[in-house]
This record gives structure tokens, C-alpha cells and sequence, in this order.
């Protein structure tokens, strides 16, 4: 029995990572209506920025954090401009239609470079024991990680100008732009934010878990979970559902095999969006 | 006198937001109904509770004594209820033929194809578009496009049309040509519930009105007597004793 | 529908697709329209959902996929005939994507398009683990099975031309559907779905169908395809790639038309074909297909048939 209660802790802590990854999808979905099929691609990019900055810098992995969310940041601005800016107002197929291809294109070179290897990111990290049960430190760490990023998130959305001026967007788009917010950079800044946070997520998960370039597609599978969970364009909500399915994971894995769990976590997304089309906690559209 | 619709007791509340409150009234068959009211009173709430986009909280509504509480929009629409919208709603890439056409397959008819395609041609002419048949929608003007609106719903051979403000952002021209088209529609047989802010359009148009406010009925009868009513003058000019003043200075 | 003139048109692609191979004894150019014609066939079948009704169906591989297992586990395991499995194949499939579309099409577009990803990972799954089937080792037949077919290299030519008919019942199949009311009201949800169900168009029951109907084909020409090689295992049968390569091809060619369809499907087998003997990655066809469908999404997003029908307005009323 405690060790199923251990297993659940466990999952929360990791589900806070989920979490955060989720916030990134979540947050440009809020802002813009659109649904971003490059996460899981930019999840796998914060993992092999991890990777490469650790390996060639000789630092500890959780130095590379900042590096890897700046970098996210831009490489979303980029995104934005790329495949999102055009596709702002047309019906929501362009959009999936262009971040896929956008996905395609970065998984595809991705594997070209590195094949279907598994790397792995050394964390050594003293755990926290409780009886018989040890903690990893490195999933304590994380999940502390991922609750001061989400924090700083909420930090800037509600207590600075330009993150109020970006739930202005998320509201009401026409009219933010009638009040003088420059609309286009906002969204650029969005997406920027976004990704930073889905790299910095796959950071953090790159120093729990082993992975390839293929690894991104459980793990967006995983935000898109988490999002239903917690209702789209709800930052908030996108962390508590991270705790949930960490909570659910942590519950179930002792007795399933690994490689159903996610078919499990999948079978629960649709039963969960067909009992609720607008996810659990609906909340209304641009309510950032 | 044949009740064509029937609300009973019907209400709708979102949230905090109370839209509709036990609101009852009957539209009789052949005549054209006016709901008016200010901004808010829940006019479009009550069309969207009508032909079944939200399912009322309490209350029952009835077209030709069948209940259609909460059915399905397309359910309704094949019984044959058919309805305009405030923000049109073409469907873009399609030519105002083809829009009619489905409109006129998945109306009250249920025709194949080539009928639907004749009676599309017929609300077309009523509509005044028979000289944009081909024009994909995406390029017509906006009167144009609420001819459109209209003539799709006629081309479903409904027994009753919903109109919302369909004569909204028309010049004074386009609003007279509209009218008219609309009492065609009525001496074809179509009955029609009608919201419009354009006073005197509406109060002309109208055989009988229906007041809303803050989603409950105000006033219900005939034009004159409505427009008589002291409550529906303070909801749309604040005091009648201003109203009256008003009237003595103009 | 006889009298138009594209029905013609559909019949010369099929005539040539089936004779001149035929004609010259070409097994290679047999091959190569053989590839050519599945491409055709799924990207067709998937255009019904894409193209009219507006779902995209990231996971159409499921289709094809179990459409082989099933044509393959009848023919090896129940001793069935190819024509009767094939049959099993495309009722079988066609009847459980009834059952799963109800389910996942109350789902608004990209939901549909996520969902429609995890059930060719459930299936997967599923056929890694059922012993039945082989499990993730998945099946060899016996070559037995191609002795009443005449021997291997006569079995060879009628699975190709097999492969074709299907190809001219998909072509045929989504032109007719696209002038039938059937069609008018998929392409009404496609335009606006909230509007469509207030004309009246029934439109859980036509979403269903359609995603029904757009299965039957490709799951018949996977059995096909996977009994002419003899083996079918999970990896092949649930690629991502294939049903990713078919949203391409619908997008290159023109969603909604049925001549974008299979133009796109032949230049884009082309290219390929081109850049595979150039270029020694296969990864590199991803990142050329997702390279092709951001430019088509940004800059042509109604294809080739859009350019073509902006130059010349008459073809939009011959080649549909």
C-alpha cells in the first residue's frame, strides 16, 4: 500500500513537469487559438539542448536551464513567423496543417542527425528518503524547477505590463488592438514563451528520463492530456492537470506494462473530451 | 388560429446571467410577429433557444404542437423552421446557388438535389440575387450577403422564418427592398418572427409585437398599443415624463 | 454522372493505368503505378474527410493496416480466398470505423485530428500484443496461398490490377460523392459546421459516414498491398508515414477535387522516386514532405487544382 502512495508522490513531482510542458501548449492555444504540433519537437529540442550544453560544456545539467529557455524563446519567435503569422485568423486546419509540416520537417532532421539513439543526461543527485522509500533527488529538483518557472509565468502574465497586454490579446484580439497593443508582437512573444517553456519542460525531463528524437510524440500526447485535464488557455489549470496525470501515472504504472500506459493516458483523453467537449475545468476562452 | 409556435414558461440563465426569464408567448400561423426590445433584452438568446443551439433550463416550446424542447438544430430545421442570424453566416466558398441548394436539401422538404436546385432558384428570384446565382459568396457585399442569408432559409420551404436583424446595416434603399421581399414571404404562406431595431420598420411590418426586457416580456399586442405601453417607452427612452416632454417639444 | 464529361476522363486514367503495363509485359512500370495507384486510392479516400467535410485524419494509416492484417490472418490462418478476405477486410474495417467514428467525430476538428493519431497508436499496440496475429514479429504466409491464384508472377498481375480497380472505385466513389446531396452537405460542414446543422444537415450521422466510407478502400488495398508481399508486421502496417504522405498529396493536388487528388499523388510519387535516388536518408522524404506542405499551407493552400481553376475558370466545370 505505501508503496503504491510512494509511487503516486513520485508521479505528482514528475506531473508537475508534465505540467509545465503542458502550460507552454496551452498558453499559445489561450492566446491564439492555435494548436501548436511542433511541442512535442521542441520538448525533444530542450532535451538534446540539455544534452549538448552538458556534454560540451562539462557543466551540471541544471545550468543549462537558462540557456535552453532563452533558446526556446527565440527559436518561438521564430516559429511564429515561420508557420503561425499567416495562419492567425484562418480556419484552425491551416494552422495544424503548417506546425505539422513545421514538425515534420525538424523531426525528420532531427533523425537524420542523430538516428533512433538513446541518450541519456548523468544527474547525480542525492535523494530524499522517507523509511523505505527513496525519492530521486533529481525528481524533487525538477519538479521544484518546474513549480519556480510556472510561478515566474504567472509572475509575468498578471504583475507586468506586457503580460497583461498579452492576456488583453488573449481575450479579445480586435479590441486589444483598438486600444494601441501591438498585437503582432505580442503573439510572436507568445509563441516565444510557449516553446520556452516546452524546451525548458524537456530540459527538466532530459535530467529524469532517458530519450531519442522520437520521444517528443508521448510527451505531446502527455500536454494535450494534461491540457483536456486542466482547460485550454488555463495556465493554471494546464499545471494542476500535470499533477493529475502524474498522479494517475504514479498510480497505475506499478501494475501495467510501460508500454500500455500511454495507450491508457490516450483512451482517457478521448473518453474525457467526449463526456466534456471543452475539457474538464472549461474555462472560457482567453481567461488567462 | 392555428399556433404555429408556442413558448411556455421558458428560461435560460448562463452562469450568473439570467437571459430568459419564464417567457411565454405564441406566434399564429400567417402572421408576422415583431420582438423588440433594448440591447441585451435576449432576443437572439430566445431565437437560439427556438431552434435548439442552447437547450432551455426550464420551460417547453412547441411548433405545431410538436415539442421541440431541446432538440437538435437540424431536427428542428427539418420540421420546418428555418432562421436568418444577426452576423451572417454564409458558407464562404460556395456560390449563392449552391448555398441555397443546401438549404434547400436539408430543409423541411428533404428534396434530392435537383429539386433542391429549383427551389433554390425560387428563393433566389424572391431574394432579388438571380444575378449573382454563380458568385461565390466569399465575394458578394453585405446586403448582398443578408439577401443570401435569407434566401438559403427560404429555400428550405420553411412554415416558419426566424428573422435577426435582417434589415441591420442596409441604407434606406436596401432596407425598402427588404421589406417588401419579407411581406412576399408572408403572403406565400410563411409565418415570420421578426427582431429588428428599426422602429419604424418593424412597427409597420408587424401585425402583433412582443416587448422584451432583461429577458422578460414587457408588453405583448398590437404596434400602436405597444408603442403606447408606459413601460416599454421608459426601457427604451428611460422616463416617460422625458418621453412625453420630448413628444411636446418635437 | 455518365454523361459529364469527367467520368471519361476518370475511365482513360484507369484504361491506361490498366493496359499499358499489361501491353508491354513492364513488370518495373508495373510496379511503379503500382505504388502510384495506393497512393491515389488512400489520398482520395482521404480527401472525403479533408477535403469536404474539413476533418483532417492524421491516422488513415489505421485503414490500410488492419485492412491487412484481417485480409491476411483470413487468407493464412481460415484458409479464406483473396476475394473474400479482401471483402472481410473492407466490411471489417469499414464497420468498426462506424463504431470508433461516432465516438471521435463528436470531437471538433483538431481534437478529431489528435484522436485520430492515438487509435493508430492503440491499434498498434494492440497488434504488438495479440497473439493471434504474431505480436510484434507479425506474419509470414506460406506461399502456398498464391498456387489458386495461377503461381506467384500470374497472382503478381492480378493483384495489380486488383490495385487499380480499387484506385477507379476510389476515384469514382469520391466524384460521386461529391455531386450527390451526400456531398453537399460534407462540403456545408466543412465551410461552417455550426450553420450546416442549422440547414438541417444531419451532421453527426454524415461525419460518420463519410469516415466509414473512407475506409473501405484503403483497407481493402492493404490487404493488397501487404498479401502481395507475403508479410505484414506492426511497424509496416501502422506507419505514420504512409497516411502523412496522403495529407500531402491532398494538399498538393487541391483538397476537395478529386483531379488535385491524384495529379498531386503521381508528381509527388515522382519526386520522390527523384529525391531517394539523390539523397541516401530516407528521413530526408519527412522533411521533404513537410518542407512541400508548409509552402502549400503558406503560399497555395488550395493546390494545384486552385492554381489551375484561377487561370482557367471553364476547368472548374470539366475536371471537378
Amino acid at each position: 500500500m505505501l508503496g503504491i502512495l510512494a509511487s503516486i508522490i513520485d508521479g505528482v513531482l514528475v506531473g508537475l513537469v508534465y505540467g509545465l510542458a503542458a502550460m507552454g501548449l496551452t498558453l499559445i492555444w489561450g492566446v491564439m487559438d492555435v494548436i501548436n504540433l511542433t511541442h512535442g519537437a521542441m520538448i525533444v529540442a530542450g532535451m538534446f539542448g540539455l544534452y549538448l550544453l552538458a556534454s560540451a560544456l562539462g557543466l551540471s545539467p541544471y545550468f543549462a536551464l537558462p540557456p535552453v529557455l532563452v533558446g526556446g524563446f527565440f527559436v518561438g519567435v521564430a516559429l511564429y513567423w515561420v508557420a503561425i503569422h499567416r495562419m492567425v485568423g484562418r480556419p484552425p486546419l491551416m494552422s495544424l496543417l503548417s506546425t505539422f509540416a513545421v514538425n515534420l520537417v525538424l523531426i525528420g532532421l532531427g533523425t537524420a542527425v542523430w538516428g533512433t539513439a538513446l541518450f541519456n543526461v548523468e544527474v547525480s543527485l542525492p535523494g530524499l528518503s522517507l523509511g523505505r522509500y527513496t525519492f530521486p533527488g533529481a525528481h524533487i529538483l525538477a519538479a521544484g524547477l518546474a513549480a519556480v518557472i510556472a510561478a515566474t509565468l504567472y509572475f509575468f502574465l498578471h504583475k507586468t505590463r506586457t503580460g497583461k497586454a498579452l492576456r488583453a490579446v488573449a481575450n479579445n484580439r480586435e479590441a486589444a488592438e483598438l486600444v494601441g497593443i501591438p498585437t503582432t508582437r505580442l503573439l510572436a512573444i507568445a509563441v516565444g514563451c510557449g516553446v520556452a517553456l516546452a524546451g525548458g519542460a524537456g530540459a527538466l525531463i532530459g535530467t529524469l528520463f532517458p530519450f531519442t528524437v522520437l520521444s517528443g510524440d508521448g510527451y505531446q500526447l502527455k500536454s494535450f492530456i494534461v491540457t483536456v485535464l486542466g482547460g485550454f488557455g488555463n495556465p493554471v489549470g494546464a499545471l494542476m492537470g500535470g499533477v493529475a496525470l502524474g498522479l494517475l501515472e504514479g498510480a497505475v504504472t506499478p501494475f501495467v506494462p510501460v508500454s500500455w500506459t500511454l495507450v491508457i493516458e490516450f483512451a482517457l483523453f478521448v473518453l474525457v473530451l467526449v463526456a466534456f467537449p471543452g475539457g474538464i475545468f472549461a474555462s472560457r476562452r482567453g481567461a488567462l | 388560429m392555428t399556433a404555429v409556435l408556442e413558448l411556455d414558461h421558458v428560461s435560460k440563465r448562463f452562469g450568473g446571467l439570467q437571459a430568459v426569464r419564464d417567457l411565454s408567448f405564441t406566434v399564429r400561423e400567417g402572421e408576422i410577429l415583431g420582438l423588440i426590445g433594448p440591447n441585451g433584452a435576449g432576443k437572439s438568446t430566445l431565437f437560439n433557444l427556438i431552434n435548439g443551439v442552447y437547450a432551455p433550463n426550464s420551460g417547453r416550446i412547441a411548433f405545431y404542437g410538436i415539442d421541440i424542447t431541446g432538440a437538435k438544430p437540424h431536427v428542428i430545421a427539418r420540421h420546418g423552421l428555418a432562421r436568418t442570424h444577426q452576423i451572417v453566416q454564409p458558407l464562404i466558398n460556395m456560390t449563392v446557388l449552391e448555398n441555397c441548394a443546401v438549404g434547400g436539401c436539408f430543409g423541411r422538404e428533404n428534396l434530392p438535389l435537383s429539386l433542391a436546385h429549383q427551389a433554390a432558384r425560387e428563393a433566389i428570384a424572391v431574394a432579388g440575387l438571380e444575378d449573382r446565382m454563380e458568385t461565390l459568396a466569399l465575394h458578394l457585399t453585405i446586403a448582398a450577403k443578408k439577401r443570401l442569408e435569407l434566401a438559403r432559409a427560404l429555400a428550405a420551404q420553411p412554415k416558419l422564418l426566424l428573422l435577426d436583424e435582417v434589415l441591420a446595416g442596409l441604407n434606406p434603399t436596401e432596407v425598402e427592398h427588404m421589406i417588401g421581399v419579407i411581406r412576399r414571404i408572408r403572403d406565400r404562406g410563411v409565418t415570420i418572427l421578426i427582431i429588428e431595431h428599426l422602429m419604424q420598420a418593424i412597427m409597420s411590418l408587424s401585425d402583433r409585437i412582443v416587448v422584451l426586457n432583461f429577458g422578460e416580456k414587457l408588453a405583448e399586442g398590437l404596434p400602436a398599443e405597444v408603442a403606447a405601453h408606459p413601460q416599454v417607452v421608459e426601457a427604451y427612452l428611460g422616463d416617460p415624463k422625458l418621453a412625453a416632454e420630448l413628444e411636446g417639444n418635437a | 454522372m455518365v454523361r459529364r464529361p469527367f467520368f471519361w476522363i476518370i475511365a482513360l486514367v484507369v484504361a491506361v493505368f490498366a493496359l499499358v503495363p499489361a501491353i508491354g509485359n513492364d513488370v518495373e512500370l508495373r510496379e511503379s503505378l503500382a505504388l502510384a495507384a495506393v497512393y491515389i486510392t488512400l489520398a482520395s479516400n482521404l480527401n472525403l474527410m479533408l477535403g469536404y467535410a474539413g476533418y483532417i485524419n492524421f491516422g488513415s494509416i489505421v485503414f490500410f493496416g488492419l485492412g491487412g492484417y484481417i485480409c491476411i490472418w483470413l487468407v493464412d490462418a481460415n484458409g479464406w480466398s483473396l476475394a473474400l478476405s479482401l471483402l472481410g477486410a473492407g466490411i471489417g474495417v469499414s464497420a468498426l470505423s462506424l463504431v470508433f467514428g461516432f465516438g471521435i467525430l463528436r470531437l471538433r476538428g483538431p481534437f478529431f485530428a489528435l484522436s485520430t493519431i492515438g487509435i493508430v497508436e492503440g491499434v498498434q499496440a494492440f497488434a504488438e500484443n495479440f497473439g493471434p496475429w504474431g505480436g510484434s514479429s507479425g506474419i509470414y504466409i506460406s506461399p502456398q496461398v498464391f498456387l489458386p491464384l495461377g503461381g506467384a508472377a500470374r497472382a503478381l498481375w492480378l493483384i495489380y490490377f486488383m490495385l487499380v480497380a480499387a484506385m477507379a472505385a476510389s476515384l469514382y466513389l469520391s466524384y460521386a460523392i461529391k455531386v450527390s446531396k451526400f456531398g453537399l452537405g460534407l462540403i456545408a460542414i466543412g465551410q461552417n459546421e455550426d450553420a450546416a446543422a442549422i440547414l438541417g444537415v444531419p451532421t453527426s450521422r454524415y461525419k460518420a459516414l463519410a469516415y466509414s466510407a473512407s475506409a473501405f478502400l484503403p483497407a481493402i488495398t492493404g490487404g493488397l498491398y501487404f498479401f502481395k508481399g507475403a508479410f505484414i508486421q506492426p511497424s509496416d502496417a501502422f506507419d505514420l508515414t504512409l497516411s502523412t504522405e496522403a495529407i500531402v498529396i491532398c494538399m498538393l493536388g487541391g483538397q476537395g477535387t478529386v483531379t488535385g487528388v491524384a495529379l498531386g499523388a503521381y508528381l509527388y510519387e515522382e519526386l520522390r522516386g527523384y529525391l531517394l535516388t539523390t539523397a541516401t536518408f530516407s528521413n530526408f522524404q519527412l522533411v521533404i514532405a513537410g518542407a512541400l506542405l508548409l509552402i502549400i499551407v503558406l503560399f497555395f493552400p488550395s493546390g494545384l487544382m486552385g492554381w489551375i481553376y484561377s487561370r482557367f475558370p471553364r476547368m472548374k466545370r470539366v475536371l471537378e
